[in-house]
């Protein structure tokens, strides 16, 4: 390739090689606590978005002890500019399945869902499929462990894990207080596992490569490969997985069409990078972890954009908290307010104000993520904003 | 209405006579007809021994979930960042003009609904749009006539 900073990598979506239900098969005959340690010691972190260490998670869900505990696959994945989990779930759906399955198996679990966003309601029939397989092989493998699919209504917010078991409780998608976490109380009450469909894909890789090889992928700091959607201005949209740990700089030296004025990293929750920070900038550090990747490129109005996330953000707000519905209207109401003239431009600085303040004082991820792109928008691109 | 009980029935036994089995019955009901009406929410609140408004908070919440009467298709546009760059614009003025109606329409027919909606998760083709369940992706205005028409003849 001609990037050499820019390490690809081939684990998720490589051939089956080694079956995804032979790797769960191996898996089985481990003991347990080496499986969930193994995990720890990878470095894996939940690839949803929110960057959780994966191991812990599953540590503190095998503390559980009850009778039903469930196992949801996250695939609700509605944060605008990502679509790695619909390739994940058409390309290499027994990687995700095993992932689950050995989830449940370390951590005695007997029930599994996964969770499709309405959107993806047209991957059912393919996915009701690999299911019925995954079932030969779990009964082969004297795994009682049963998977279904929800399909979702149609909300951005249900991607937030609390939200999501709301929703599926036959409720209005609006996030809980935490604690309790879902590990401990979630869906119907019962301990609950939440875990993004890139996650259990990742799971089933460490048991396979081993938490050793794994870590070797990836810097110091961020460990083994992740998935970006890429989309946007660039020749070369598309999912792509990279080592973890690139600068802004390489990676739009790769994907740029060479006139990129700014990266959205994180999707809309996260942050917009200018071009005079793509040096400085390396992806996962000080940002989220979800792998949406948007490129601009000069010939973009940086106002459209903003005023498009915040759109999004404003309708998709549950309105439960009051800082995020109010909050993500007026940050909309603001902006046009300073581009037809009828507020000054000291107006922005208030703007940025109330976006800090919706990232204390609102409940969920949603309202307190507006202000990763809402102020680095507006700080960088202030004169798109007036003019 | 008979084919309404029928559905909330059949999602009665299988999720059982709980909250849990609202959202499935209201798909259910979207399936059927597009859209839930006022008094399907009655007979599902009866059904599941909640509040009629309960039962309305819920549907109302869900951008799947239509309470207004849509047509036989519904076509969602992404408005999306990156759909809306590479010319989503363009290709809602085409919907707009073959299907004669205005986003946030239904044709006299009952035929065709045109809504707007959140990313659809095909941000590398787009500009993409569902119709009911069935995603179009790298729509130009070029390519709107031909796929109307396949839905015009069903």
């Amino acid at each position: 390739m001609s990037n050499n900073k820019l390490k690809r990598a081939d684990i998720l979506f490589s051939s089956y090689s080694v079956a995804p239900y032979e790797i769960l098969k191996r898996t089985m005959q481990k003991d347990k606590d080496f499986v969930i340690n193994e995990l720890t010691e990878s470095g894996l972190r939940g690839r949803g978005g929110a960057g959780f260490p994966t191991g812990l998670k599953w540590k503190f869900f095998a503390q559980e002890e009850n009778e039903t505990k469930y196992i949801i696959c996250n695939a609700d994945e509605g944060e605008p500019g990502t679509f790695k989990d619909r390739k994940l779930l058409v390309e290499v759906p027994r990687k995700v399945i095993s992932g689950m399955a050995i989830a449940a198996w370390a951590c005695n679990a007997k029930n599994g869902i996964i969770y499709l966003r309405a959107e993806y309601n047209n991957l059912i029939p393919e996915l009701k499929k690999e299911i019925e397989v995954f079932n030969e092989y779990a009964k082969k493998f004297n795994l009682e462990f049963n998977v279904e699919i929800y399909s979702g209504a149609g909300a951005y917010i249900c991607g937030e894990e609390t939200a999501l078991i709301e929703s599926m409780e036959g409720k209005r998608g609006e996030p809980r207080n935490k604690p309790p976490f879902p590990i401990q109380n979630g869906y119907l009450g019962k301990p609950t596992l939440v875990n993004n469909v890139e996650t259990f894909a990742a799971c089933s890789m460490v048991c396979r490569y081993g938490a050793a090889e794994y870590k070797s992928y990836g810097t110091s700091d961020q460990h083994g490969s992740k998935l970006f959607s890429l989309s946007g201005d660039s020749p070369k949209e598309g999912v792509h997985e990279l080592e973890l740990g690139m600068k802004v700089s390489d990676f739009v030296e790769e994907y740029g069409d060479g006139d990129t004025k700014a990266v959205q990293i994180g999707g809309v929750a996260g942050f917009c990078i200018p071009r005079k920070e793509f040096d400085t900038t390396i992806i996962g550090e000080g940002n989220t972890t979800g792998g949406a990747t948007m490129i601009f490129n000069s010939t973009r109005s940086m106002y459209n954009v903003i005023h498009n996330y915040l759109d999004f953000f404003a309708e998709e707000s549950c309105g439960q908290c009051t800082p995020c519905r109010i909050g993500t209207q007026q940050l909309l109401k603001g902006i046009e307010a300073v581009k037809s003239g009828e507020k000054p431009e000291s107006y922005l600085d208030d703007l940025v104000k109330l976006s800090k303040t919706m990232k204390l004082t609102s409940k969920c991820g949603l309202g307190q993520s507006v202000t990763n792109s809402f102020s680095s928008i507006v700080k960088n691109f202030r004169e798109e904003m007036i003019y | 209405m008979a084919e309404i009980a029928k559905i909330i029935q059949e999602k009665v036994e299988t999720y059982g006579r709980e909250r849990k089995a609202l959202i499935p019955i209201l798909q259910g009901i979207v399936a059927e007809k597009n859209y839930v009406e006022n008094q399907d929410m009655v007979s599902i609140a009866k059904a599941l021994d909640l509040s009629a408004a309960d039962v309305y908070g819920t549907a109302s919440f869900y951008s799947f979930i239509e309470n207004e009467e849509k047509g036989e298709f519904v076509i969602r546009v992404c408005k999306s960042i990156t759909c809306e760059m590479k010319g989503k614009h363009k290709v809602l003025k085409a919907l707009e003009d073959e299907l004669r109606i205005k986003l946030g329409e239904t044709t006299h027919n009952k035929k065709f609904s045109l809504v707007e909606t959140n990313c659809l998760g095909l941000c590398d083709v787009g500009p993409a749009m569902l119709v009911n369940e069935e995603p179009y992706t790298h729509l130009t205005p070029e390519k709107i006539h031909d796929v109307i028409s396949v839905y015009r003849n069903k």
